[in-house]
């Protein structure tokens, strides 16, 4: 039993950021119509957004620090943060301790602005284009944000911790009566679990109460008359890719601690992150959102040591085996609407 | 000739002199000059030029005339590679075995792949054979690492079996090395060079076996566009739909030009394997299945030389640009002011050495936005542009719609 709770509990933090890149994902394809192979580089960018704040913050002159010093006798030479000076020596070490929340703020308008930049630049032109058109560009333009981020960060990971106050784990079977010690679950991993339900329920209440996200979903049913009735319908759609890209690079800055970010990160999601998006059924935004936490859980599951002992690398095709079947039984996906990409 | 006709029979021509006279033409910068970096005409780098040219032919039959983009051909690559590397160490050090092997054992994986995939189109199917390749990658870097060596890969080892008498290639060792693969006693790496004033030609054993290997494979690459099933997989292309209702299945069809493809894929990985003989699982990884996109398209897709053209095309830049380094870069921009040459220099750094792929990337964007026709298209424009009237013999038809 407290097993499989604990397998659950894997499943929901790489659940949850399958479920974000899938959202954005199909948010875009849903109002563009495009296949967006670039969408693991912007996740890559998130993180990389909270990278950059990290060393902006930890910007630092040399003091010399006359009460100590060093072994030959001279003044102790230290390097003090930029922000120190500004805030105070305890609030400028706790602004560099809570780095990684504070990303969320700095990312925010700049994933906006490289969505826009995005789709006003490349996107805009590759509308009326097949899909294997979109798919190669955005592919290219992946390798491309990528290497950049290579050129200027290398290529190794580069750790990001989260805040102290979320180090550590939660002993969760003791909340529910178990054993002391028998589901143990990392602090951040439960913040970002809740991070991404309040990300997804923003962009659903967005969508669903607001007079924007109405144009948007109309747009998305039938864009011509949208048009038609005198709507700026692709100005909308515009920022809507930009509000995907930032669902991307959230995911992405708080993903940072779980699994330190390197240039490819992006990537390695990516092709999971379609298969949810096949999975759940194209176009469907519920549909993501569910398949992205069924194969994450799905992908713990198969990862425990009994499962693997009976059927050896399971563990690693899993995924990929369920898209398989699912795709053969239910072309349309877990929630696929009629009509989506019928091909 | 060989039931082409004039048009394709030159192309064909063309190609084979042109595999033929490469060690020639690849080295136009004498030995030991300033340039000599920008030489191709090295064995190993021939080589690579003709396997990719194989693999990207195979993957342009099925994504050039039918329009079903597959992510995944790399696995087929990749299962070629394996394929061939055990012919090696359990038959006979000979490359025949190998090869042959490598394509069947590649066939049936691209049957199996193929018979699933292709029930689905468009975007679904590229992911279904992503997803495929994806899984083959996991297996043979995880479970299948008794056949696939895992993440060490896979070598020939000098306690190999290999059964088949010595003539043949067989017996373990002869002089206690490792045996190189060899076809019928001549080795796959042995080469004769000719110095000619100051040129270096290198005719290498293996890349010349390659190449006659690609010249078949483009024959029958021609064979298979110019056939009424290559008009029937083109026909798929435009307008599956009506295919069908009209009563016709392309199910067999489709399946048969999966296999195809997915054979000329085994057919680039044996030969890989049979010139260097070691395998990684990072052959099947799906940016190796990236790259014969990339290199289809920059080609030219649907073209018959196009594919060729953009493999060596990659390769080419793959190495040069790699090897390129701001020493060398200095030296270029000499002849301005220090200020400048440093400018210059400082621009250019990011897009060579190990940013290459940063090269290939851009490049890669620039030739599907304003050339989604690549290299042939490009080059067919330009005859336009300078070219005569004569252009406009074939008046341009507009489909019936």
């Amino acid at each position: 039993m407290d097993a499989i709770i604990l397998q659950i509990l894997n499943g929901l933090d790489k659940g949850s950021a399958y479920a974000l890149i899938a959202l954005g994902l199909t948010l875009i394809f849903g109002t563009l119509g495009v296949v967006n192979f670039a969408h693991g580089a912007l996740f890559m960018l998130g993180a990389f957004c909270t990278v950059t704040l990290s060393r902006i913050l930890t910007l630092s002159h040399e003091v010399v620090d006359p009460t100590r010093k060093d072994f030959l006798g001279n003044p102790l030479k230290v390097d003090v943060p930029y922000i120190y000076d500004i805030f105070g020596e305890t609030t400028g070490a706790a602004i560099i301790d809570w780095a990684v929340p504070l990303s969320i703020l700095f990312a925010i308008p700049v994933m906006i602005g490289i969505g826009v930049l995005m789709e006003r630049g490349l996107i805009k032109h590759f509308y009326k284009r097949p899909h294997a058109d979109q798919i190669l560009v955005t592919f290219g333009l992946a390798i491309v944000l990528q290497e950049i981020i290579k050129y200027y960060f290398g290529a190794n990971q580069i750790p990001a911790p989260a805040p102290q106050a979320f180090v550590g784990s939660l002993d969760f079977g003791a909340i529910f009566g178990m054993e002391p010690g028998a589901i143990i679950y990392p602090y951040w991993r439960i913040v970002y679990f809740c991070f991404a339900m309040v990300l997804i329920g923003a962009v659903f209440a967005f969508l669903q109460f607001t007079t924007f996200g109405m144009v948007v979903r109309a747009g998305m049913a039938d864009r011509e008359t949208v048009g038609l009735l005198g709507i700026n319908i692709d100005r909308r759609f515009t920022i809507m890719f930009g509000i995907a890209a930032a669902v991307a690079g959230l995911a992405g800055v708080m993903y940072t601690p779980i699994n330190s970010p390197n240039y490819h990160m992006g990537m390695d999601f990516l092709v999971i992150s379609f298969v949810v998006v096949v999975v759940g059924g194209m176009g469907s935004l519920p549909g993501a959102v569910l398949a992205g936490f069924v194969l994450g859980v799905l992908e713990s599951f198969a990862s425990m040591r009994q499962v693997i002992e009976l059927l050896p690398g399971v563990n690693q095709v899993v995924i990929y085996l369920a898209a398989i079947v699912i795709l053969l039984t239910r072309p349309r996906g877990l929630l696929g609407r009629r009509g989506v990409m019928e091909d | 000739m060989f039931g082409l006709n004039k048009k394709d029979t030159s192309l064909l021509l063309i190609v084979a002199a042109l595999v033929a006279l490469a060690p020639i033409i690849l080295n136009p910068f004498p030995e030991g000059s300033g340039m000599a970096q920008f030489n191709a005409g090295y064995p190993d780098l021939m080589q690579r030029f003709v396997i990719f040219g194989i693999f990207a032919i195979g993957f342009n039959i099925l994504f050039g005339l039918t329009g079903y983009l597959s992510f995944g051909h790399a696995a087929f690559l990749g299962a070629g590679s394996y394929a061939g590397m055990w012919m090696m160490k359990l038959l006979s050090i000979n490359v025949i075995p190998a090869i042959v092997f490598s394509v069947i054992i590649a066939g049936l994986i691209s049957l199996a792949i193929g018979w699933i995939s292709l029930r689905r189109s468009g975007i679904y199917f590229s992911i279904l054979t992503l997803a495929f390749a994806q899984m083959a990658f996991a297996l043979a870097a995880s479970v299948l690492t008794p056949i696939t060596g895992g993440e060490t890969g896979l070598q020939t080892n000098l306690n190999d079996p290999r059964i088949l008498p010595g003539f043949l290639g067989g017996g373990s060792s002869v002089d206690g090395n490792i045996p190189k693969p060899s076809l019928f006693g001549i080795e796959m790496t042995s080469s004769f060079e000719v110095p000619v004033a100051g040129w270096l030609w290198t005719f290498n054993w293996g890349y010349y076996i390659c190449g006659i290997v690609m010249l078949i494979a483009f024959y029958i690459a021609i064979r298979i566009f110019r056939s009424p099933f290559g008009l029937m997989l083109k026909a798929v292309k435009s307008n599956q739909q009506r295919l069908n209702y009209t009563g016709l299945n392309t199910r067999p069809y489709m399946l048969a030009c999966f296999v195809i493809s997915g054979m000329y894929a085994g057919l680039a990985g044996g030969l890989m394997a049979a010139m260097d003989p070691q395998v990684g699982a990072e052959r099947m990884q799906w940016t190796a299945s990236g790259e014969v996109v990339l290199m289809t398209i920059l080609g030219g897709v649907g073209t018959l030389i196009g594919p060729v053209l953009g493999a060596g095309l990659i390769k080419y830049f793959e190495n040069i640009f790699s090897k390129i380094n701001d020493n060398l870069l200095h030296q270029w921009f000499a002849f301005l002011p220090d200020g400048l040459e440093d400018l210059m220099v400082t621009i250019i750094h990011p897009f060579i050495g190990k940013g290459w792929h940063l090269t290939l990337g851009l490049m890669f964007m620039a030739i599907v936005i304003f050339l989604p026709g690549g290299l042939v298209e490009g080059g067919q424009r330009l005859r336009k542009m300078f070219g005569r009237k004569s252009e406009e013999r074939a008046p341009k038809t507009t489909p019936a719609e």
